[in-house]
């Protein structure tokens, strides 16, 4: 609490930008040791909006204005808070207690050691098994005569980042894997990631051999020949250096580089050219600023978005996965994966390649299975790549952005084929750079043993897999072909297109749009009921005549119930289709603030702030349009909730 | 027939052809006038491909002889000479789909390629398919299109206060390419209409397109008004304007063209309404790309989506280069102008360009589409397609001779239809429940408007259609789409009327490429249909559930 020198600010206004509000609200801020919370002053509303400090990623202040002060709170969701404070001194207050509070120096300031949701010791012991990797291993079939645990990293003794648990082809010794690992960077050496049991081929990744110009080493050739023997299908494997070939050329000077063709027998060298962290960092900020465009041309988004060169690289990542996926599932050949230390890159094409290869992995469940294990267990940076602390910038990197808009961009292409919906992938995002939850703290298994963070955070899974109903996809049937198999996307670059639901808030909610994924849960749920409900009556009739009586199933139109949610939009603001003609100026002014996007992110607007707000309007234009409307915002306002989770996602009572 | 000279080869054998997502399949080529035919050999699973030649945009052949000459003094027998010479011809179609033929034999494939090439665009309107075209299951109608502009006012209740239906065009003779009824103000007579039509370019004066019952303010649709360099003014044309806003304080004017193509125009004798005269109407500029550059956007969209190199930064630039997504961002924030000016601002306005047949009937489509929930079910669509393009006059005969393949000398072809179909594909992308149609729906008529089997898209006016007896000889498309069949097919799953205006984003993230129609020939677009397809049961079971 020492950083926070005014912990409470009145009349303050807010302007939640990305969420597409032109007119702030007026309320109080507090700071709190954990989030900034702004409480509107609207009596029939009260809206409160929570920040967590570790989800801001930047305040700025802008110069002072004679209306007082101003922040500007970019968050790490890719929402943006703007805030208006009367007088200057509070803003210098709030504005140095949230830099300081939004750039933790210990763990210890973090919200996910504070943070104790109302369940006892038990529940929260038992919410850190909930994702069970060994079980994950059995039903891939592993250990089997081809590949079997080994304890040589139990403690962490040969590799601090890899999991103590391991599996290596059997004729792996330790002493090889010990041999290897000396000639591997950071000592991560070749392991199992995933075992394909259709064609016994096996995805396994490491990091960079340290070999230098000319340097070799007789176990890490024997590991790699130990792989190619555990697959008996083929007699080569193929190692995938995720890097461009110059990149991992230029690692040769210091003593790292790839893996010499010469010296290593039966492997073949494939380069996929995957652009470094750096190269990542900023393509990100430069589709974020596409993202906030006000109202750009066509060719001015379009030239961004080439400019940027996101999609390029989503499109790298997923090739590379595609490329795995292909040699596993159709020619039936073990891979290698490394980059060069082997734990971004390599995550990223080893994941990707699973979510082809395995469709238990495109299910709600698979993805924290996956995710678990491939990031988490094998030892990703999260807490320098998402800036938990306040360390060096350079280390920080949308790695696993990457991945979940790969799967994304997948589940575009393939609408049926994942159980889950395009909340589910943002709130894992949310969550990753939250650290509410201590699921993603620190950078490797060890650093979490040493934290003793099962004691002290929960986990973030069984949290998720409790609200799975808002996640489900309702197109999804596990045995439709979709779902089925190895996936095989067209990775054109016509199928990739920008991740509205993650970079444009404000565009996202401008119309409160129909969305037939909301409109078929709730038919699908219905349908259950109904469904249950005859077959119950059946059972009576079949109880009360005595004989089982067939319903015979005939073609009939479509029925509506009052129990669906409200599916229609309300008229969406057309601001951009003019400049305000002189005479209409008036009018369009109140366009502004009468869009339904209020209605949506504020349940009811304040009164007060909005003396000709839009009830007043349109029922001077329409009082048809008024009722429908009114009538909308119940099932509107319903959505809102959901999809403003991001900042709020700290909210809880028990916090103070 | 006269198509017999024409064909020189009617039929070959052991003919390979290759489509879009099929394996190649062997059969039998048959050409007749108007049909490509190929049969597949396979006894059990036979497949054939009916292909309108019409439906051919450009072809490419290439022969070789393989056994040079030595094949002609041999007494080899006939099939092992066909054996030596091959060749390949390559259609490109109005639908986008490419398909090739292998034909064996020099010869033959010369001539196919000689048919397919002169069948394939002859000018004769009347020698075209939907006059031979004759369905087992459907006879000639009585009523030949859904309405008509008689039927329409009769049914309009609201407008037969202050509105009439004229029949001064009776003879074409005031507006050869409008209707012969149209609806204009009741205070205005024939002989008024018939000076402003003078001054209008084609004759054609200002007339209701849409009638907004919510506030009683309309949409009228003309050419542009033919001032000239001397500024000339028209009496006539004037009153009849204040006519349409006679009561309400002022008027819009949305003119499709830049200010400064406006004032170019006054030199070859056309121009704009100017303040002075038309003081109680406020003009809005629009600048909307027509004719050359809209089909070449098209072209160049095409050839984007056919590009192979498999490179993002080219995609993007190729993309963005084409234009095509621009003039679909323009189009619609147009149309959104126009709803907000009478469905918001509650006036009167005119919609012209300078001849009044592209653009001018593509906002107005658009924004009846918006505003009227009326034109969103299914009959809506087709009804209102049929007002604003048929009876207004597109000239789709023109417009739509070729598509983005064909290697002729750009005439008068221009993409407006297809443009607007692909607005409203946003439109039901963007309000997925609105719609009363799917895409499929909007993918046929795409489909139909450069080759069809029916007499709704042929010539370029409702007098050549009468001259040509289109409507006695040819069936009518969208009264077949409108059969239960069809109407089950192409009706949305998930419609569900709404009485709300259904304002479109105009954001470019919130535009799409139209994969359905401009990737329509790959997989992905496959996993897509797949998609709906589930959608369609879903509903359908739940419909069942919720009945028993």
């Amino acid at each position: 609490m020492e950083h926070i020198r005014t912990p409470k600010v009145e009349n303050v206004r807010l302007l939640d930008r990305s969420s597409g509000q032109r007119k702030a609200s007026v309320g109080t801020l507090y700071l709190s040791a954990t989030h900034a919370i702004f409480v509107e002053n609207n009596p029939e509303t009260r809206k409160e909006t929570w920040v967590l400090h570790s989800m801001v990623s930047s305040v700025e202040r802008p110069p002072t204005t004679s209306s007082g002060g101003q922040l500007i709170l970019r968050c790490k969701d890719f929402q943006i808070f703007q805030i208006f404070i009367p007088q200057e001194r509070d803003c210098l207050d709030v504005h140095a207690s949230l830099a300081r509070l939004s750039r933790p120096e210990k763990y210890s300031e973090l919200y996910c050691l504070s943070f104790n949701p109302n369940v006892n010791k038990e529940e929260r012991e038992e919410s850190w098994n909930f994702i069970d990797l060994a079980a994950d291993y059995k039903r891939m079939g592993v250990p089997n005569n081809l590949w079997v645990a080994t304890a040589a990293n139990s403690e962490y003794r040969v590799c601090d980042t890899y999991p103590s648990e391991l599996f290596v082809p059997k004729s792996a010794t330790p002493a090889i894997i010990v041999g290897s690992s000396r000639f591997r960077s950071r000592g991560r050496f070749p392991a199992l990631s995933y075992f394909h049991q259709d064609t016994l081929a096996a995805v396994c990744r490491c990091s960079q051999p340290l070999s230098g110009f000319s340097g070799r080493c007789q176990e890490d050739e024997m590991m790699l020949q130990a792989l190619m023997k555990s697959n008996p299908g083929s007699d080569y494997i193929y190692v995938v250096d995720t890097r461009p070939k110059l990149n991992a050329m230029a690692n040769r000077a210091a003593g790292k580089g790839y893996e010499n063709e010469d010296h290593y027998t039966n492997i073949k060298l494939q380069f996929i050219g995957i652009e470094n962290i750096h190269v990542m960092r900023s393509s990100q900020q430069k589709i974020v600023d596409v993202g906030e465009m006000r109202s750009p041309s066509v060719t001015d988004f379009l030239w961004g978005l080439e400019n940027s060169g996101w999609l390029k690289h989503i499109k790298a990542i997923l090739d590379a996965g595609v490329f795995v996926a292909r040699a596993v599932a159709d020619e039936g050949v073990s891979v290698l994966v490394h980059c060069s230390d082997g734990w971004d890159r390599t995550a990223q094409a080893c994941s990707v390649a699973s979510i082809l290869l395995d469709p238990y992995y495109r299910t709600i469940r698979g993805l924290m299975v996956l995710i678990q294990r491939d990031w988490v267990s094998f030892g990703h940076k999260f807490s320098h790549r998402y800036a938990h602390l306040d360390r060096d910038p350079k280390e920080v990197s949308p790695v696993i952005d990457q991945f979940l808009e790969c799967v994304w961009q997948l589940s575009e292409q393939f609408p049926c084929a994942f159980e889950f919906n395009e909340r589910f992938l943002i709130a894992i995002h949310a969550h990753v750079y939250s650290c509410q939850y201590g699921t993603f703290l620190g950078n490797s298994q060890k650093e979490r043993r040493d934290m003793r963070l099962h004691e002290r955070t929960h986990s973030v899974w069984p949290q998720l897999w409790k609200d799975r109903g808002k996640y489900t996809n309702p197109l999804y049937k596990a045995e439709q072909s979709q779902s089925q198999g190895v996936l095989r996307p067209n990775t054109s670059p016509y199928c990739f297109k920008m991740w509205k639901g993650l970079y444009n808030h404000a565009e996202k909610s401008t119309p409160p749009r129909q969305s037939p994924a909301d409109f078929l849960s709730a038919v699908r749920e219905e349908s259950q009921q109904l469904e249950e409900e005859l077959t119950n009556h059946q059972e009576r009739i079949a109880e009360l005549t005595g004989k089982p009586i067939t319903w015979e199933k005939i073609e009939v139109p479509r029925r509506r119930t009052s129990c669906l949610p409200q599916r229609h939009s309300g008229p969406d603001p057309p601001t951009l289709y003019r400049e305000p003609i002189a005479s209409l100026a008036q009018d369009s002014s109140h366009t502004l603030s009468s869009a339904p996007a209020n209605q949506k992110t504020h349940t009811k607007e304040p009164a007060l702030s909005l003396p000709l707000g839009p009830h007043g309007q349109l029922k001077s234009h329409d009082p048809d349009d008024l009722s429908t409307c009114s009538d909308l915002e119940s099932g509107v306002a319903d959505l809102s909730s959901r999809s403003s989770s991001g900042g709020d996602v700290g909210k809880d009572p028990d916090l103070e | 027939m006269e198509f017999a000279e024409h064909i020189k080869t009617a039929n070959v054998e052991d003919v390979v052809l290759r489509q879009p997502l099929q394996p190649p399949s062997r059969g039998t080529l048959c050409i007749t006038g108007h049909h490509l035919l190929f049969s597949d050999r396979e006894e059990s699973d036979s497949r054939q491909v009916l292909l309108l030649l019409r439906n051919i945009d450009a072809i490419e052949k290439s022969v070789e002889n393989l056994t040079g000459y030595s094949g002609f003094f041999s007494n080899a027998s006939h099939s092992e000479r066909m054996s030596g010479s091959s060749g390949t011809i390559t259609m490109k179609c109005k639908d986008l789909r490419v398909l090739q033929l292998d034909i064996p034999g020099m010869e033959q494939c010369l001539n196919i390629a000689h048919s397919i090439e002169t069948l394939s665009c002859l000018d004769c309107v009347s020698a075209m398919y939907p006059f031979f075209y004759r369905p087992v299951d459907l006879s000639l109608p009585e009523q030949w299109g859904l309405s008509s502009p008689e039927m329409h006012y009769s049914q309009m209740k609201e407008l037969y206060e202050k509105w009439r239906l004229s029949t001064v065009n009776r003879d074409y003779s005031v507006c050869p390419s409008y209707p012969p009824a149209v609806i204009v103000p009741k205070s205005i007579d024939d002989d008024t209409l018939k000076k402003a039509a003078k001054f209008r370019q084609g004759g054609r004066f200002p007339v209701l397109c849409y009638y907004h019952k919510k506030n009683g303010m309309v949409i009228m649709r003309s050419s542009q008004p033919l001032l000239g360099a001397n500024r000339k003014r028209c009496k006539e044309d004037e009153l009849l304007l204040q006519a349409v806003i006679e009561g309400s304080d002022k008027g819009y004017i949305i003119d499709t063209r830049s200010m400064q193509q406006a004032q170019q125009a006054r030199m070859t004798g056309g121009g704009f309404e100017s303040k002075s005269f038309y003081d109680r109407w406020k003009r809005f500029h629009r600048q909307m790309e027509r004719g050359k550059a809209l089909q070449e956007s098209l072209i160049k969209l095409v050839e984007a989506c056919g590009d192979e190199s498999n490179n993002m930064d080219r995609w993007l630039s190729k993309l963005e280069n084409s234009k095509w997504l621009s003039h679909v961002q323009n189009a619609l924030s147009t149309a959104g102008l126009l709803v907000e000016c009478v469905e918001r601002d509650g006036h009167s306005v005119l919609v012209h360009g300078s001849e009044g047949t592209d653009c001018s009937l593509l906002i107005s489509t658009l924004a009846q589409l918006i505003m009227d929930p009326c034109c969103r079910t299914m009959e809506g669509f087709l009804g209102l397609l049929e007002r604003e393009w048929i009876q207004a006059r597109h000239p789709f005969q023109q417009r739509c001779a070729h598509s983005a393949y064909s290697h002729a000398r750009l005439q008068q072809e221009s993409p407006v239809f297809l443009l607007l179909l692909d607005c409203v594909w946003q439109l039901w992308r963007q309000f997925p429940l609105a719609l009363g149609f799917s895409e499929a729906l909007l993918l046929r008529l795409a489909t139909e408007v450069y080759a069809s089997d029916y007499g709704t898209f042929l010539c370029n006016s409702d007098q050549e259609r009468c001259a040509l007896e289109v409507k006695e000889r040819t069936h009518c498309l969208f009264r077949a789409l409108l059969r239960p069949t069809e109407r089950d097919y192409y009706s949305n799953p998930l419609y569900e009327r709404t009485e709300l205006a259904i304002w479109p984003s105009v954001h470019p993230q919130s535009l799409q490429l139209w994969k359905g129609y401009f990737l329509r020939w790959t997989q992905q677009v496959r996993h897509l249909e797949e998609a709906q397809e589930e959608i369609r049961n879903m509903v359908i079971e739940w419909g069942k559930l919720a009945r028993s």
